[in-house]
Order: structure tokens, then sequence, then C-alpha cells
């Protein structure tokens, strides 16, 4: 049964990790990038935030709750003019990048502002009251406090984009859930796809158990 | 040092805008520690966040050090908030920073580098008696540690005002005297002008030399503390003070009165309620001499003496037998020197 897995098919199984890995590593990295910055605006606009905005707060919140009810397999192929316009090409690992950072910034973002809601309103007021302002604020007392549940969010980001990640297949972006759907499925390969799976599951356990021992190393609390 | 003047503070609520400052004017003369006490509610929480525009209030102005801070424009203000600093009643240390790094934030916000820093914090350390403790995180240590971090942080820019928003509050008693203790130290050190607001009379009779006492948005009584814990005018001011002199004699202590005085004519005798305070009955054997002078017979049925600064001052209530007019120039002595007499009529 296992006799499939010679030289070229280990090759293809090599192949796909990395893409999987260059997928979500890179979205996971840029979507942090415009993720936190968003989270961070987003609760500083938000009602007793220090730049509280409402009409601010509810245009960016509408957008970020627009692009995360969207269905990832809709965003994928409905953004594929501007993926094209990016990357020069629609199809390939560096196209699926496109949508994929595009489906992660805003969850990123809301995760963010989660955490950032977490750390207690007193912190900022003392370091108001020390005369701090609102860039010292963000840098000196919001996110080095949020950091635990900044990592958790980047955590859970990064293991929902590997779920996406299968998704991108569809557009030729390679990677694991692409060689389970290709081979496991169309060429009835059941054993390849279990091993497809099982790859999975050890990869985000990895995730997760880093994640979660980065966290529990930042956490003073 | 500070000046509220004519202060209104009006908050959107959900049944329409409350009016947590109603009016308030005070003056925190230089190198004083001034005591702000109310009941939760009564608005001196509002009323310190006022004194360094954390509240920003409705109208009226705020001067500090002879500056307009409710004029300032924000950098200006930034500015001059690192001139005041504060310790508040939940700490509000950052769990992430050591004790070493919590006391450094306010210098690194307003730009001083690693060596000045370290030059600044070491002593502060020392003074708060926590040099040992500087790479514990705040976790990691007491509420009586953490308040005393609160200080140091609060002390690093070199202020010329301590703002302490009931900074004791969540501390055990022991800890309190503590605290004030620190806080007494660094205003005499440092010749800091101090404001606590705290809703415990103890408070303000361990350090505060002035009171004012806030009430529903407004002071209702203001002066020295000595004066106030013997003369309150404002009934808020004596329910507060209830706490650490009782104000009026428990029921027990009246029903026993009442069945010792069973069958003596009226004019015999009377209950005195006094308060005192100086050196007139502690050391001038005042209350020996009513009993030389006037022939009557004196005893202490309920009361207490204490201490505010190193001035005793004390409520006692006296029952007093004698003939009428000796009891009229008992009455009389004691007024004359200087103590607040009541007659207690409900006996």
């Amino acid at each position: 049964m296992f006799d499939v897995f010679t030289g070229p098919m280990l090759e293809l199984f090599a192949t796909s990790l990395w893409e999987t890995l260059v997928m979500v590593g890179i979205s996971g990295a840029i979507a942090s990038l415009l993720g936190v910055p968003l989270g961070v605006y987003l609760h500083l606009t938000a009602a007793g935030g220090v730049l509280q905005n409402r009409p601010v707060n509810g245009v960016v919140g509408f957008a970020v709750n627009a692009v995360r009810s969207t269905p990832f397999i809709i965003l994928l192929v409905a953004i594929i003019p501007f993926t094209r316009l990016l990357t020069g090409s629609s199809i390939g690992t560096a196209a699926a990048i496109v949508p994929l950072t595009i489906a992660a910034a805003p969850f990123m973002a809301r995760l963010v502002e989660t955490a950032l809601r977490e750390v207690d309103r007193g912190l900022v007021e003392a370091a108001q009251a020390m005369g701090a302002s609102t860039r010292q604020i963000v840098w000196k007392v919001l996110l080095p406090e949020a950091r635990p549940g900044i990592v958790a969010g980047i955590t859970i980001t990064l293991v929902s984009l590997t779920g996406y990640s299968a998704m991108a297949g569809a557009i030729g972006g390679g990677g694991l859930g692409d060689l389970g759907i290709r081979y496991g499925y169309q060429r009835f390969l059941p054993e390849v796809m279990l091993a497809v799976v099982v790859v999975l599951i050890v990869f985000v356990q990895v995730l997760q158990g880093a994640g979660d021992w980065l966290v529990k190393r930042l956490s003073h609390k | 040092m500070i000046r509220l003047e004519n202060i209104y503070q009006t908050y959107p609520g959900p049944s329409g805008p409350v009016q947590a400052l109603r009016g308030i004017d005070l003056h925190v003369p230089q190198g004083q520690v001034f005591g702000v006490i109310g009941r939760s509610g009564a608005g001196k929480s509002s009323l310190v966040r006022t004194i360094n525009l954390l509240n920003r209030p409705t109208s009226g102005r705020v001067l500090v050090a002879g500056q307009d801070l409710t004029a300032m424009p924000d950098a200006e203000l930034r500015q001059a908030r690192q001139g005041i600093g504060m310790v508040f009643q939940h700490f509000n240390l950052l769990a992430s920073r050591t004790v070493y790094d919590n006391v450094a934030l306010p210098l690194e916000l307003s730009g001083m580098d690693a060596a000045g820093i370290r030059a600044r914090v070491m002593p502060l350390l020392d003074l708060v008696g926590l040099a040992a403790l500087r790479d514990r995180y705040p976790a990691q240590i007491s509420g009586g540690q953490k308040q005393r971090v609160g200080i140091a942080r609060a002390l690093a820019n070199r202020p010329k005002v301590l703002l302490s928003d009931e900074a004791t509050s969540a501390l055990d008693p022991e800890t309190t005297r503590a605290i004030l203790a620190l806080l007494q130290q660094v205003n005499r050190e440092f010749g800091l002008t101090v404001v606590l607001i705290t809703h415990q009379m103890q408070v303000i009779k361990q350090i505060a030399q002035q009171v004012a006492v806030i009430d529903a948005g407004r002071i209702v009584e203001q002066g020295a503390v000595l004066d106030v814990f013997t003369r309150p005018q404002h009934a808020t001011t004596r329910s507060l003070l209830d706490e650490v002199t009782p104000q009026a004699l428990p029921e027990s202590v009246l029903a026993r009165l009442r069945a010792q005085l069973n069958g003596r004519a009226a004019g015999e005798a009377c209950v005195l309620r006094i308060a005192f305070a100086g050196d007139a009955v502690a050391d001038q054997s005042l209350l020996s001499d009513l009993v030389r002078r006037f022939g009557v017979d004196l005893s202490v049925i309920h009361g207490q003496m204490d201490e505010i600064q190193g001035q005793p001052y004390g409520a006692l209530a006296l029952l007093l037998r004698g003939s009428p007019s000796s009891l009229g120039d008992a009455v009389a002595h004691l007024r004359n020197a200087g103590v607040s007499v009541q007659e207690v009529s409900d006996v």
C-alpha cells in the first residue's frame, strides 16, 4: 500500500511542504505587518480610545468585517486582477500569497484589537499622566503589554492560513493541500491524502506549540 | 502651587448629563500635604484628575506652578505633566516591565539616555527600599511593594507636585501606614507638594496638614486638619470623622447613663461632649481642675484621645454631677480653656 512513496513522490512532498511554508510564512508576515497597525488604529479610534473617532472607526471596522465575511475561495478569484497587477501572474505560489495576505490581515487586525483591549486602561492613563504622546503610548505601553496576546493572535492567524493555503491549489498555488487533492483525490491514492493530513497535523502542532511557548515566555502576569 | 478656579465638569451619563464637579475653587500651597476626602461618587477622583488634566473640566482654570494648564497646547501640556507625578489606587504598573524598567519609563518618555536613567533610578529604588527587587516583575511582588514602585516612578522626573489617587485604598492598614510614611518622607525631603485623595479619615489624620471635604461635586468644608477634626461644621465631615472619632454616643452608653441619672433632680447632673486640640486637656490638668475648683463629680464615660501631627486632640463624653451653679461654672471654665463643649440632651 505504501509503495507509492518512492523517491519522486517524497520529492513531491518536500516541494509541497516548502510551498506551504512559503505561502503561510510570507502571507503571515505581511498580514502581521498590515494587521498589527490596523488593529492598533482600530483600538485607538474606538470609543474611549486615545484617538476616539466614531466615524473613522466605523468605516475601518466595516471594511475589516467585509473582507472577513467574504468566503476565501470567492476572495481568491474575485481579486485575480489585483493579484495579476502585483505579481504579474494569476497562478502559482506567489499569486496565492496575495489573497492569503488580504484574507489574513483583517483577521489579524481584529485579534490585535482584542489583545489591546485587554491592556488595563489605567496603564494608558498612567502614561498620559507622565506626559506620553500617542506614539509613545502605543510603542511603550500598548504593544509591549499586549505582546503575549498579539503573539497568540499571530499563531492563530498562521494556523488559519495553513488551512486557507490548501485552497490556493485552485489557482495553481501548490502546497500540501493541493498535493492531497491532485494525487489523493483525483488519482485515487488515499494513502497520499492520509499522509498529507498527517504532515499538516504535525505542521500545525509545531506551529501552535511554538506559539504557546513564546506566549508563556513573554507573559509576566 | 496648585490653583483650581471655578471648575465645573459634566459627563454624559445614561440618564442625562452627570455633574461631577460643581464650582470647585481650591488652593494648595507649596510644600503642603493636602488631603481631599469624600465618599465614593463625591467627585474626588474627578477632582484629582483635573489637576493634571487627565480630566479636562467643562469650564474653569487649572494652574500648577503659575502655569495655566487649561490654556496649553498638547505638546506643552505633556511637558508640564512631567512635572506632576501621580500614584494610583491600583498601581498601574506595566506587567511587561521589571521594577527597574517601570521606574525608568517616565524617563524614557522624556528622552533620557540609559546612563542618565540608571543614575536616576537606582537612588529612587534605594529610597523606596526596593533596590534588591529591581529585576522582579510586578506580578512577583506584594501590593505594598507595587505602590512603592508606583511612588518611585512618580518621582522619577523630579516633579514639583505629587498626586495620589486613593494610593492606599487597596492596601492593608499596616502597609497603608508604611506607604503614608513614605509619602510624608518625600514631602519633607524634596519639598514636594502632595495632593492626596482618600475616603479614609485615617489617611488624612496621619499625614495631611490641610483637608478639603468634597460632597456631591462641591467642597463643603476646608481647613487645617486639627481644626476640622475638632470642630467639624458640615454633616458629611462629621459622618466621615465618625470612623476615627465617634461623633455621637453609642446607644448602649446612653442607656447606661439614663439608668444612672434616673431619679436625680434635673440640673444636678449633665452629660457633656467635649472636643479639644492642643495641650489644654492633656497637659494642663483641665479635668482635675473641674473637680478641685468647682467640687463636681466627674466621670469619663466615653471617648478617645489621639494625636495629629504631634498635637494631642480628642473627644470625650463626661458625666458631671454637682450643684446647678457649680455645673455652670465648670462648663464656663472648659469653654474659657478653648474646649468645644456640647451638652448631650438626649439622655
